[in-house]
């Protein structure tokens, strides 16, 4: 008899094709005729649909496609329109925003704006996408945890790509769209505003990314310890005694002295993981509007610890050498 | 139930196949350890030079044994007075003159000989435009001697340091010339976002020649203030792109990592870089310097196959010299067998 205790799954549970709850009136159907699929069982469930589209789904898959379209195409343009060579150098390739001279106006297509419409298409789309969330949660009579979550990750990007932008004046202050050249510029970033791990809320951003994955770890190695005993119906288990999740929860006690709750737990998961962009976001809008050089920052505020100065370098200046 | 067991190990064991097949693609690109790795600076600050000693090392890097001088009397004739035609080096002994000429032979072009810069058994004409090109370049060996001693110090160079017995130098750079075929209406690189091997194949900014080698750019972009002080935004993060992308380019022609100049906790700060940094400032400026006041203005002089894509002169960059290391010929002084390319303001002794 095979044991639904594996960190894989062995076993597919699978009951007859479910439409889900009725919908609340005024909303679209669901779309899809339920299908089975093994594959899809092996890591989750394998019911595929129906799906519930409705007028922001198709929305934002739209502008998400048109935004695509432009970032692709002109990837494709840029090398020529030879796609041998778009598939070879597709991590290089990117659409760069406008040019410093530019400020805040809108440039001409190949000077910027198709940046500014992809930008646009992809920001709608993402938002739509929210709003979707939210809307979906509601039709479930759910809490909206999931879209606030997801809000955080738009703080982020809304950060780097439009208010810090803005905030400076220059859209070429914002991140291209592109696979390297993205990662360039986070890196040339960091060096011109003197070192982002001397940002406090950079740190504290690493601080709940790591946290993160160590309390998913933590969490997820806990209920699939406790499969055996039922423990993955932890919802239904959270105010029993001498159930499954108690076992878990007693575990961590002995273990470390201090136990979070079954219920407890997703809120640390959640906050940990909302927490992340958004501070991030914070350090990121605070470089360059209020803080030029956070190395400098940090010493200012006994943060950077020095060490011995062994080189004793003179700078140089163009004294005494042709001009 | 014990076949379905069979079949997963055997899926199993594939999966497992699959997952060292996948591992050794993702590594194929590797070096493997052990790095050798020297530090630099204050123990425990990664300033330290990583090295794969399985490399090998950049070739050309052997030193030409130095011609046998000549014997010089006292009151022996220079070479101003014994040949017509000599503007540079008049005040060098004929001997000594005779000397040089032979060893710049060997050093720029072994296979053509005299003929390559002199036309015919007229050795005063100045009819090949090689002769014009070398008669300059005299001029500027002997201007890097003796003004930029900040940059090559007592080492000195000469002709060998960079043509390595090649007409032309391995390393030199034109105005790149942009994509062949640039769209107007989409597609537009800005310069960048191209596996250049200029920036070592990152994403950068490939052309940090023209930008920071031939035009006096502003290097320098992280401001030394801690707070923003005034309204203006100070250099973009364009323009640090197009820094990080001279950096890059440095790197690769030096054969070294940031921290050899850098602490790179902070980047900008002089009090925690290596002196190295200083040499390295100079440099940049010694080589804008060249490109500027030597290079650009023999354009009217090259012949259209030596110009560029784009019709402009050849340049120097750092690698035209160093080759890879970031001592050129490890270090080795030619400047001292040939004294007279230390031009008029020699560098002080040892």
């Amino acid at each position: 008899m095979a044991e639904y205790q594996n960190i894989f799954t062995s076993v597919q549970i699978r009951g007859p094709a479910y439409a889900g709850v009725p919908l609340t009136g005024g909303s679209w159907v669901r779309q899809g005729k339920p299908r089975f699929v093994h594959w899809l069982g092996t890591f989750g469930d394998a019911q595929l649909g129906p799906i519930y589209l409705g007028f922001t789904g198709i929305a934002s898959l739209f502008f998400g496609f048109v935004a695509f379209e432009i970032i692709g195409l002109n990837m494709l343009a840029s090398v020529n329109w030879n796609f041998i060579e778009f598939v070879r150098q597709l991590p290089w390739l990117a659409l760069e925003p406008p040019a410093p001279a530019t400020g805040l106006h809108i440039p001409a297509l190949n000077q910027g704006g198709w940046w500014l419409m992809a930008g646009f298409f992809m920001t709608t789309s993402v938002i739509l996408w929210w709003v979707r969330m939210y809307r979906r949660a509601r039709a479930l009579g759910m809490g909206t945890h999931v879209a606030w979550a997801f809000a955080a990750a738009i703080w982020l990007m809304l950060v780097l790509g439009f208010i810090r932008p803005l905030l400076m004046g220059h859209w070429s202050e914002a991140v291209p769209f592109g696979i390297f050249p993205h990662l360039d510029w986070t890196a040339a970033f960091s060096i011109r505003y003197g070192n982002l791990f001397y940002c406090p809320f950079h740190m504290l951003s690493i601080a709940f990314l790591y946290g993160s994955t160590l309390l998913f770890a933590m969490h997820g190695a806990t209920i699939l310890a406790v499969s055996r005993f039922g423990g993955d119906r932890e919802i239904e288990q959270i105010v029993d005694r001498g159930t499954a999740a108690e076992r878990a929860a007693l575990f961590w006690r002995w273990t470390m002295g201090f136990n979070a709750t079954v219920e407890s737990i997703h809120r640390w998961a959640w906050w940990f993981a909302v927490l992340c962009p958004l501070v991030g976001g914070i350090g990121i809008l605070l470089s360059g509007t209020v803080v030029d050089n956070w190395y400098l920052w940090s010493v200012k505020h006994g943060v950077a610890p020095m060490y011995p100065a062994i080189f004793h370098v003179t700078p140089p200046t163009m004294d005494g050498v042709p001009q | 139930m014990s076949t379905t067991c069979a079949v997963y190990r055997r899926t199993a064991s594939g999966g497992g196949m699959c997952a060292l097949l996948l591992a050794g693609l993702l590594l194929a690109g590797c070096e493997r350890p052990p790095m050798a790795s020297t530090q630099q600076g204050y123990r425990g600050l990664g300033m330290v030079q990583v090295t794969d000693p399985r490399l090998p090392q950049p070739a050309n890097n052997a030193v030409p044994a130095p011609l046998p001088h000549a014997q010089i009397a006292p009151g022996s004739p220079l070479a101003g007075d014994t040949f017509k035609n000599v503007q540079v080096l008049k005040d060098v002994p004929s001997a000594e003159f005779a000397r040089l000429m032979v060893a710049m032979t060997t050093w720029v072009a072994p296979q053509q000989g005299c003929t390559y810069c002199h036309a015919g058994s007229d050795l005063a004409s100045d009819a090949l435009y090689t002769k014009v090109v070398a008669r300059r370049m005299l001029q500027m060996t002997r201007h890097i001697n003796s003004d930029w001693g900040k940059h090559v110090g007592t080492t000195g160079v000469t002709c060998f340091s960079c043509h390595r017995g090649k007409n032309v130098p391995e390393y030199i750079w034109f105005k790149d010339p942009g994509p062949a075929h640039p769209s107007m209406t989409a597609g537009n690189r800005a310069g960048q976002n191209a596996p250049s091997p200029v920036v070592r194949l990152a994403a950068l900014p490939n052309d940090p020649f023209t930008t920071f080698l031939q035009d006096p750019t502003e290097i320098r972009v992280v401001q030394e203030v801690a707070l923003r002080q005034d309204g203006s935004m100070g250099p973009s993060i364009k323009n640090t792109e197009q820094t990080y992308g001279l950096m890059m380019n440095i790197t690769q022609a030096l054969g070294v990592n940031c921290t050899f100049c850098h602490n790179s906790r902070s980047f900008f700060d002089w009090d925690q870089s290596t002196p190295q940094r200083a040499t390295a400032w100079y440099g940049i400026r010694l080589v804008r310097d060249l490109n500027m006041n030597f290079l650009m203005p023999l354009h009217a002089v090259f012949p259209p196959n030596r110009l560029g894509p784009t019709g402009d002169s050849p340049k120097l960059d750092c690698a035209t010299c160093h080759q890879g290391v970031h001592k050129p010929l490890n270090g080795v002084s030619m400047v001292g067998d040939y004294p007279e390319l230390r031009g008029a303001a020699p560098a002080p002794a040892n």
